[in-house]
């Protein structure tokens, strides 16, 4: 496979090292020369020391027939005209933008960017795994980008709570599927009763997401004020 | 009418200045309040510090309803992205990136945005100036298409950069942009 690494960071220097070792063919571009030239000297002559944002140097580095076109540089609107310019210009079947303003999540796959990696939002939902939070938790983009993987943690105040998937109006392509109750996941039936604690995963589109949210959290407000 | 600038620099100030003495509403977005200092005294219009490519920036300063919304930044991505906000997240109608990358500039009009790019307006000066023919490198590109029409262009890979480049020779006339032209379907989403 032909992997064009667009942004010589650490992201784009270990990618780029680890897609060598593993036997693909790499061009890494990196627009610092310094940093490009250092980069050659570790992992050999892939380096390309010019803007990948740039179509002429997209062109030269051999955009037209890369399979993946992976922009990894720390800044978002570099990167999300690299996948378009791939996407658009050069029909690159893949393209995966790193991410760093989870506000811009739904604008590059709006705008047709394949797949999105934000640190961002991993470390955020690290994070929120372990603090008691009322939002519903991506955990991963599926098929063209349009569905999302999500859970949803049962607490005090879910009206999902002593009730099945059948009594719930879950959205239409969406699905409720599975359930991680003790550390132990179950498929998650439409008569299974769901209980306090819950991780429910569900797959679906992002448009219904409000819905699930009020099907499954509930109004976060309203939760705080029976708790006090 | 409702016009808002993201960058304040020479054009952006200009422009800025300009439209505001002619009577519209202006609202000018840049990083840097320095950048403010362009403007004159006489200006009436609003300006405001913040990055032009944060969605929730553009909101907060009131750019949801303007009717034309201009990028002129010296950044071309940053232009890209701050106009593809305005018109898809905002759903601004006329919208237009300065983008001094030829092949960019070519590009995002056939993905919907009215561009304008320096290279181009300039070389083609300095060729009338000279009395040479014109280069064929995009001036002000009205948009051709849309984001989600880029299978149409799917020959787009044969044809290299100069090929590409000499294709938009025909441009000149656009120099007065229709951006009602293009296809508004995808904005409302």
């Amino acid at each position: 496979m032909f992997v064009l690494v667009v942004g010589g960071g650490k992201v784009g220097y270990y990618l780029a090292k680890e897609l060598v070792e593993s036997g693909h063919e790499v061009a890494l571009m990196e627009k610092d020369h310094t940093r490009a030239a250092h980069i050659a000297d570790e992992i050999g002559s892939i380096v390309i020391p010019h803007d990948g944002c740039e179509g002429k140097y997209l062109g030269e580095a051999g955009c037209n027939r890369a399979d993946v076109v992976a922009a990894v540089t720390g800044d978002d609107e570099d990167n999300l005209v690299i996948c378009q310019m791939a996407k658009h210009h050069f029909d690159v079947p893949r393209t995966i933008a790193r991410v760093n303003n989870p506000k811009n999540e739904a604008l590059f796959r709006h705008l047709g960017v394949d797949e999105l990696i934000s640190p961002t939002r991993m470390i955020l939902g690290s994070i929120e795994q372990d603090i008691p939070v009322h939002e519903l938790l991506h955990l991963a983009a599926l098929g063209e980008g349009e569905l999302e993987l999500i859970e949803a943690h049962l607490q005090a105040g879910s009206p999902a709570i002593g009730r099945a998937p059948k009594d719930l109006s879950i959205p239409e392509g969406c699905s409720l599927f599975a359930v991680i109750r003790d550390g132990i996941a179950t498929p998650l039936r439409p008569d299974t009763m769901m209980l306090e604690g819950d991780k429910v995963i569900a797959i679906g589109k992002q448009e219904c997401q409000a819905m699930l949210h009020d099907q499954l959290i509930g109004d976060p407000e309203a939760i705080g004020a029976d708790a006090g | 009418m409702k016009i808002v600038i993201v960058g304040c620099g020479r054009v952006g100030s200009s422009v800025a200045e300009a439209y505001d003495r002619s009577g519209h509403q202006v609202l000018v977005i840049d990083s840097a309040t320095a950048a403010f200092d362009r403007l004159p005294s006489s200006f009436g219009g609003t300006a405001i510090r913040g990055d032009g490519t944060d969605e929730d920036v553009l909101k907060r300063a009131g750019a949801e309803g303007a009717d034309v919304f201009l990028a002129l930044t010296e950044g071309d991505n940053r232009n890209v992205m701050a106009a593809q906000l305005a018109a898809e997240e905002l759903g601004i109608e006329r919208v237009i990136a300065k983008i001094n990358d030829p092949l960019r500039a070519k590009a995002y009009a056939e993905l919907g945005i009215a561009t304008l790019c320096r290279t181009g307006l300039m070389v083609d000066a300095v060729d009338h100036y000279l009395g040479f023919p014109t280069s064929g490198l995009p001036g002000m590109l009205a948009p051709t298409g849309h984001h989600g029409a880029h299978h149409e262009t799917g020959a787009r890979p044969a044809t290299n950069a100069a090929g590409v480049l000499s294709g938009v020779g025909a441009a000149p006339s656009t120099a007065n942009p229709v951006p009602n032209a293009g296809p508004t379907s995808s904005q409302e989403a």
